[in-house]
Parts: C-alpha cells; structure tokens; sequence
C-alpha cells in the first residue's frame, strides 16, 4: 500500500508538469494548429527567473510574478515577431519556426544566466508528510493544487468571459471567427501569452522538487507533446489527462516493470494507445473536407 | 674573467636577437574542445573558465620558451561527433602544438584517433578508464578514474563492516560507466551489489527507484552521476527517510552540490580531490598550496564556487606547459616524451607520476574520503 | 525534354559540379571532412525529403533509422565477426524491415499523431543503444573497425569524400527518378489529398509505406557510411535532436524540393562550424537565423530563390 502511494504521488507530481506543458501546447494548437517546440522554454524561463532575482533580493512571491512577466513578454515577442510575420507558411514551417525560438531562447538565457542547475527553497518546507506510509513533499501539493487551479482558472475562462469565447471560436473556425469581427490576431497573441505564463507557473512550483537550468525545456517540450498527443490535441481535458497519465506510466513503470526502461515503457503505451485510438484518448475524429 | 662575462653577454644577447622575432611572431597554440554547452556543460564551462583564465596569466608572466600562448577553443555541445570534427580542425586549420580538453569520456574516444594520428598530445579532462587502458602513445588524462572512486566507496563501507551495496546510477556517460566500474570491482572488495537501479538523464523524481532499493537489503546506497541526479536523488532519500549511508561520486564535487540537496546533503559522503578542503589539509600536505592558490584565483574572478572539474583543466594546462618547458621545444613527439617523464607534478587532482606505460600517474592517494557536515565539507582521511 | 527531366538533369549536373569542385577550392582535410558529413546528412534527409514533401508525411524519429544503420555497422564486425560492409547491409535491411512492420499502423496516424508515433519509435531506438552497455558501449559510444576492401584499407579524408559523394549522387538520381515516376505523381497526389488521390484510384495506404521504408533505408545507409567514416559512433546519432535537426533540414532548403534537401542539410552542417566565431552567442545565432530563414524563405531556400528568380524573369 505504501509503495503504491508513494508512485502514485510520484506519478502525479511529475505528471503535473507535463499536463501544464501539454495544456500550453494546447492552447497554441487550437488557435493556431501550431506545435509550438519553444513551450519547454517558459517552463525553464519561469524557474530561472524567479532564482536570479530572489538571488538579487527580491522575496518569493515578487520573484515569481516578475518570472511570469518575463515569461509573458517572450511568449508575446514569439508571437509578434516569429509567428506572425510568417503568416500564412505551412504548419511544419511555423513548428520549425517555434524550434529556431527555443534554441534562441536557450542561447540567451546560457548567457544571462548561467550553466549551473538551481534550487528555489519549498514554499512550505521540507518535511515530507506521511500518507498511508509513504512519504510526500509537501511541495508536491503546492505542484498538483497549483495545477488544478490554473485548470480551473482556464476553464472559467473560456466558459465565462467573452475573449475566452472569442479563443474557442477561432478554434472551431477561423474564418468564421474573422467574418463575426474577432480580431484573431489577437486572440493567437492572447493564446501565446496564457501558454507561457502556465508554463512559467508550472517552472516556479516545480523548481523546489525537480532544481532547474538554462537547458530543462528541451525535454519538457519532447515530454509534453507527447503528453498532449496522448491527451489528443487541441483539448484541454485530454492535455491535463494524458500529462498525469504520462507521468503515472513512468512512475510505475520504473518502480515495478525497469527503470532502465521506463521511458521505453512509457513510449511503447502511447504507441499502442494511438494505434487503437488513433485520435488520443480524448481526441475527437477531424473530418477531411474535400 | 671579464672577457668571459663580455663572451656570455654577446652570446645571450645573439640569443635573444634570434628569438625576439620568433616570440613576436608565433605564439604557441593550444587547442582545446569541450561540452561548454548541453548536459555537460556543468563540467565544460568551468574548464572552459579556467583555461582561459590561466592562458592569461602565464602571457602576462611571459608566457613559455618566451613565447605567448594562444588558446583555441571550441564548444562541442556534448556530441561525439562535433568533438572529432573539432580535433580535426584544430589540426588541420588550427596547427595546434597540443589539445587540453574533452570535458566527456565519449567526446574524448570520438577524437582520440585524430590526435593520434597526427601526433599530437593529448591531455583529456574525461574520467573514462578506456582514455588511458590500454596506452596510447599521445593521450593523457587527468582526472581520477571511475573505477578508483567505486574502490575508494567500497573500501570505506567495508570500513564501517558493511557489505550490501544499493546503486542508482543515471543512464547518461558518467554514470553508465561508474556504474559498470563498480559492478566489477564490487566481487574484488568484498562487495554485494543487491539492486542496481537507474535513471535517465533529466528525470527530477527517482523515489519509485529508490522505493526498490529500499527493498532490496542494502545497507548503503551508492549514486554515480553528476550534476542535477545527484542532489535529486539525495534529496528522495531524506524524503523517504531511508536511514542508509549514502556515498556520492568525485561528480558532484562542487558546492553547488551542497547548496542544491539542501540540509538532505548531511552525513553524504564521497570520493574526492583535495581541491574541495584545502583549508583542513595540514600544513605539511604537498598539495595545500597549489590547491588554495587555484581556488583563490578562480572564485575571485569567476565569481562562482570552485570546482574540481575546473580543476582538471587547471592540472592538464600546467602538466602541458610543463612538459613544454623540459622539452624545450614543440615538436609533438618531445612534447609527449616530457609528459610521460612527469615525476612529483602537484596538481589539484593529487600528484602525478606518469611512466611510458601510466598516462594518468594518480594512485588512490589522491583521492580524500569527505563528509557534508553542517553545509560544508568535512576531511575524514 | 519533359520538365521533370529537365531538372533532373539540372539538379544532378550543378551536384556533380559543386561534388568536383570542393576538393579543389578546400583541399584541407577539416574541410574535407565537413562536406563529407555534409553529404552523409543529404543522404539521410533526402529520404525524409521524399517522405515530407511527396507524401506530406512528418518523422520526428528518422535518426532511430540512422541509429539502426550506424550501430549494425559497428556490431556486426564486434559480435558476429562479419565483414563491416556486410554488416551495414544487413542493417539497411533490418531499418527496411523495421520499417515495413511498423509502417501500416503507424501510417494510419494522421499529422502531428504521425509525429509522436514516430517521435516514440525513435525513442526507443536511442534507449536500447543507449542501455544495453555490454553489446552497444552504452553513451560512450563505440569504436568501428577500419574498412578494408580487397586488402586495401580504406582510409583517407579524399577517399571518403569521394565514397560519401558518390553515395549521395546515386541516392538523388534515385529520388529524382522515384519524384518524376507514376508513382512520385500519386504521391504529389496524395499530399495534397488524400482522399482525392484514393478517389482517382492511387493506393494511398500502399505509397505511404513505400516511401516510409524508402525513408528508412536512406537513414540506415546514411548511418551506416557515417560509422564507416567516422570509425566511432555514439547513441546521439540516433537522438531525439538529430531527429529534429533532419527535419530542419528538409523544411530550411525547401519541403517537397530534393535539391532542397541537399542545400538544408549542407546549412545545417556548415553553420555550426561557421558560428564558432561569435563563442557563446553561437546557438542564439542559430537559432536566430533558423527563424529569418523560415520567415523571410517561407517555402524554403531552394523553392524561395526559385520563386524570387522566375519573378525577376518575368518583371
């Protein structure tokens, strides 16, 4: 019983992030059919940020709000001067156009930054709690409570106010949005903004458990597509779901098939998952219009 | 006598005119490659650092055979193929005297070859036993080999009447090849590896690993890997209370370990360079000075705590400028003949005797068995 | 002259003159070495080329073929005892095959769920190299035997160029046939619809997985030659990175070009080399040029100049 608790919240913590990271995927896809490959560098960005300026002296919560800008203001410069100016290029282009950012992004923030892995302290301390026998940080909580509520905060978003609503058209058709008077440029802007700051807030929870650096977003990004495809893309339920369910499988995995092979084992699911499913879990079937 | 004097005056004088021109004109390049970027770039860019830091400071002294050294570096990213690429040009393009470098076992082997080929020494910075065994006639190393930190852990649990070992060891270079090391050598010492788990490189939760080993009976946990995954899974161990010692490799010795892992860090032990506790080394340790010098140097510069990979490259530029001096010369061939001559070199790494047949010259002397005591390191022997 | 035959002749004749030119203009040996890398990646991408732009088909895991040919290469003379050519054969077939099996259900996957599936498969290719330390080397990597062909050994940066040069000549003579067959126009076909090709009677299903064991087969040689050239190989030519760094290629010279292919890859390879000159900026000016490349050249170099010049014609 102990064991099981113990991956289970393993599992969940690390699935966390890659729902966070698929949920920024998400966002993009729908406004734009963009796979955006920079989303791993708001992640980083949001954990790097808030450690160098707590390093400079300024206390926690201003740290992060200033990571979030930081990262906000990157999302919108991708947008304004990548996204676009490429207007109108293929999807496979804008998705190279999204990995050029991130490596642009990872170049500069070697620079401003450094090379070196860090640590932010946990929010509440380091003392695991004791569920069931097994032994759980407590900034584990502030990971899965802090996803929840930027689910939820998302969620009444686009069910409650009218840009969201403005967002889910543009999703469902473009043109038609243009055509009622939704300034779409703007919501793809507004798309890009909301991704980086979930990804920023995802970095700065996760930083006390996992550390960071200037290079953590590459594998992110590979870890939440994956996660977002999974899901099937273009919902947000599915991006949160194939997240934890990604992060459920490797912990698992590794703790009762091989932790050699856990990413193998987590890898060959999805496979096998698309191959019975070939829209996700939670995709929904596109028709091709001739 | 006067006229002696006057003789040697006008021969040194004829001297100097036929070098000055020769200084003025060609400086002596050294080439080097290392993983400044990518997942090793926790080693590479204090190597980069130091390199270039002491470049200066032997020019600024005169530099050596009273030429300037001038310094080539390129960042491999960590790849094995950018790594030959890079030799290559520092061969072919560069016309480099020497290479200082090869932050990764793999980048190392990757250019070995090339090196060799055109004969050119060698001083890789990589911890792979593979660099050194068998010899080869140009490649050198300097820092401590895997298998010697697995023998230096064992012997100290077998101090403390220990014998079931539990190693979790990252799937990246460092770690694969420690752990292989230490498999081996574990029967030699008297050692029962009873779980041997890994993780991957980037993974940031290895509590389901350690779940296992906790079921496995040992009595002591041994982690290879550098960087990130050691502090990680220090910190999964305190998590889950396993009241186990814990023995980290030479790979997280940095402070910044410390700093990362947190007061989880406490009663960790490892297998390390002097480099970290110069201030507790008595008076009488050959090593003190240089060690102190170095890190003086280094964290006033640099800004940032010292480490001992910087180190490696501190002992590799020394040992080749060195070599260079007692050859007088920078012919590739002389150059190697002096460095496998090195007798008593006093690095930060320990001290080096090199031979025709060792081309690392390190015993297990050097390497210090320390504790995380209140934040800090502590000397144990 | 059909059209298609026209650039046939062109693409090959300006390859054939640049393959007999470089040596010539940069006789070093670096320099040598770096074209012959150049080239070994052409190869490589071309294949994914035919797979992207004809049949509108993306691989995030194409280095996993390479991967296969490189690490059969090096294997085969180390376990079996075989010869090192026989050896990169063998592996050839083996990504073929590979290829073949997995193809059907994979292929079935439309867009970016085409992406992840074969994001997956090259995953797992990178981690049995990766894990597998005793037959593989592990992340170390692993050293290839030297090539020797009846009796004589094959070394030499010129000879290799030359090997390497040749292979990529014949891999675009074969793409630009296959591009300029029946079977090329049904997969232009296809990759602007699917359901229209099937509809005109061109078996969709069937192309798909030709070209994607095409694909592979190209990456599997590609692979192969680097471990002979390069006489080690490590898991990073199998990575998630190179994987990604093949598609930048195809998609930078020009998707659905095979010239295109050949220019993204000569880019890709050079740049680095080139970029040393601004130190640690050196990848944020990669990453910066990647953008202004897909901005400004939208289709691509190749399909971008191309466009730029038959405008200039006409005005």
């Amino acid at each position: 019983m102990a064991e099981l608790v113990q991956l289970l919240f393993a599992g969940l913590t690390t699935g966390a992030v890659y729902a966070l990271v698929a949920l920024g995927f998400t966002l993009i896809f729908q406004a734009s059919e963009v796979v955006n490959f920079a989303q791993g560098e708001f992640v980083m960005l949001g954990g790097m940020v808030t450690v160098f300026a707590m390093k400079a002296g300024l206390p926690l919560p201003l740290s992060a709000l200033l990571a979030v800008l930081v990262a906000v203001a990157t999302g919108v410069l991708l947008h304004r001067l990548a996204i676009e100016p490429a207007k109108g290029a293929t999807v496979v282009t804008l998705i190279i156009v999204t990995i050029g950012a991130s490596i642009l992004v990872r170049g500069l923030a070697q620079i401003l930054f450094d090379k070196q892995f860090h640590a932010l302290p946990a929010f509440t301390g380091d003392e695991p709690l004791r569920v069931l026998g097994a032994a759980i940080l407590p900034q584990s909580l502030w990971v899965l409570g802090g996803a929840a509520a930027i689910v939820f905060g998302l969620w009444l978003f686009m069910e409650r106010t009218l840009l969201g609503k403005a967002v889910r058209a543009t999703a469902a058709n473009r043109l038609a949005a243009e055509l009622v008077g939704i300034d779409t440029r703007l919501v793809l802007a507004l798309a890009f903004a909301v991704s980086a700051a979930i990804g920023a807030v995802g970095g700065i929870l996760v930083t006390p458990i996992t550390l960071t650096s200037y290079a953590v977003g590459t594998l992110l990004a590979l870890k939440g597509f994956a996660a977002a495809m999974l899901g099937g893309i273009g919902n947000p339920v599915g991006a949160v779901a194939g997240g934890l369910f990604l992060g459920l499988l490797e912990a698992f995995a590794a703790g009762w098939i091989s932790s050699t092979y856990k990413d193998g084992v987590a890898f060959l699911v999805i496979l096998l998952v698309l191959f019975l499913m070939p829209q996700g879990l939670f995709g929904r079937r596109a028709v091709e219009r001739v | 006598m006067i006229r002696r004097r006057l003789l040697q005056g006008v021969a040194t004088a004829g001297l100097l005119l036929a070098a000055q021109p020769l200084a003025a004109a060609e400086p002596i390049k050294i080439g080097s490659f290392l993983s400044v970027t990518g997942p090793a770039s926790f080693l590479g860019d204090p190597e980069k650092r130091t390199l270039e830091l002491y470049v200066g400071k032997i020019n600024a002294a005169g530099g050596v055979l009273g030429r300037k050294l001038e310094l080539v570096v390129y960042d491999d990213g960590g790849d094995a193929n950018n790594a030959r690429t890079f030799a290559t040009r520092l061969v072919e393009s560069d016309k480099v005297v020497a290479v200082v470098g090869g932050t990764t076992t793999a980048t190392t082997m990757a250019a070995i070859p090339v090196l060799e080929d055109a004969q050119v020494p060698f001083i890789s910075l990589a911890g792979g036993i593979e660099i050194v065994e068998p010899v080869k006639p140009f490649t050198f190393k300097t820092p401590h080999t895997d298998r010697m930190a697995c023998e230096k852990i064992f012997e100290d649990v077998k101090k403390r009447g220990l014998s079931k070992v539990g190693l979790i060891s990252s799937t990246a270079g460092f770690g694969a090849s420690m752990r292989n090391q230490c498999l081996k050598v574990a029967p030699e010492r008297g050692i029962q590896i009873v779980a041997d788990e890994r993780y991957a490189p980037g993974d940031t939760d290895t509590t389901p690993q350690l779940n296992k080993i906790k079921g496995s009976g040992a009595q002591a946990i041994v982690n290879a890997d550098f960087g990130q995954g050691p502090a990680i899974v220090t910190r999964n161990v305190k998590q889950l209370g396993l009241d186990l010692p814990l023995y980290q490799s030479h790979g997280v010795a940095s402070k910044s370990f410390i700093d990362l892992a947190g007061p989880a860090a406490e009663g960790v032990r490892l297998p390390a360079a002097a480099m970290l506790v110069p201030d507790q080394l008595p008076d009488s340790d050959p090593q003190k000075k240089v060690v102190l010098d170095y890190k003086t140097t280094y964290e006033s510069t640099q800004n940032q705590p010292v480490s001992t990979f910087g180190g490696h490259a501190y002992d590799g530029l020394m040992l080749l400028v060195q070599a260079i001096e007692r050859a007088g010369s920078t012919d590739g061939v002389k150059i190697r003949d002096a460095l496998q001559a090195t007798k008593g070199f006093v690095g930060t790494g320990g001290v080096v005797n090199m031979s025709p047949t060792d081309h690392m010259g390190l015993d297990l002397s050097a390497f210090r068995m320390l504790e995380i005591r209140g934040g800090t390191w502590k000397l144990l022997y | 002259m059909s059209p298609g035959t026209r650039t046939k002749i062109a693409v090959l004749g300006v390859l054939l003159l640049v393959l007999l030119l470089v040596p010539i203009l940069l006789p070093s040996a670096f320099h040598l070495r770096v074209a012959a890398l150049v080239w070994i990646n052409a190869t490589a991408a071309l294949g994914l080329a035919l797979l992207m732009g004809q049949a509108g088909q993306v691989s995030l895991g194409h280095a996993g073929f390479m991967g296969i040919g490189a690490y059969a290469t090096a294997l085969g003379p180390k376990h079996l005892g075989l010869d090192p050519l026989a050896s990169m054969a063998l592996g050839t077939l083996a990504a073929g095959l590979l290829a073949l099996l997995v193809g059907r259900p994979i292929l079935r996957l439309k867009g970016h769920y085409l992406a992840v599936a074969t994001l997956g498969l090259g995953i797992l290719v990178h981690l049995v190299i990766v894990s597998e330390v005793p037959i593989t080397g592990g992340p170390d990597g692993i050293q290839v035997p030297r090539l020797e062909f009846l009796g004589w050994r094959l070394v030499g940066p010129e000879l290799w160029y030359g090997i390497t040069g040749t292979v990529l000549l014949l891999a675009a003579w074969l793409a630009l046939n296959l591009e300029d067959s029946a079977t090329g126009r049904a997969l232009r076909a296809l990759h602007d619809s699917e359901i229209a090709a099937s509809v005109v009677g061109v078996d969709v299903a069937r192309h798909k997985l030709v070209v994607f064991v095409i694909a592979a087969v190209y990456a599997a040689i590609a692979g192969g030659l680097f471990a002979l050239f390069n006489r080690f190989v490590t898991p990073d030519v199998a990575g998630f990175l190179r994987s990604i760094e093949l598609v930048t290629m195809v998609v930078i010279g020009g998707m659905g070009s095979i010239a295109g292919a050949i220019v993204g890859a000569a880019l890709l390879t050079v740049l680095p080399q080139a970029l040393t000159l601004f130190h640690e900026y050196e990848h944020a000016v990669l990453g910066f040029l990647i953008i202004l490349f897909m901005v400004f050249l939208r289709q691509g170099i190749v399909p971008g100049l191309a466009g730029l010049l038959a405008r200039r014609r006409l005005a």
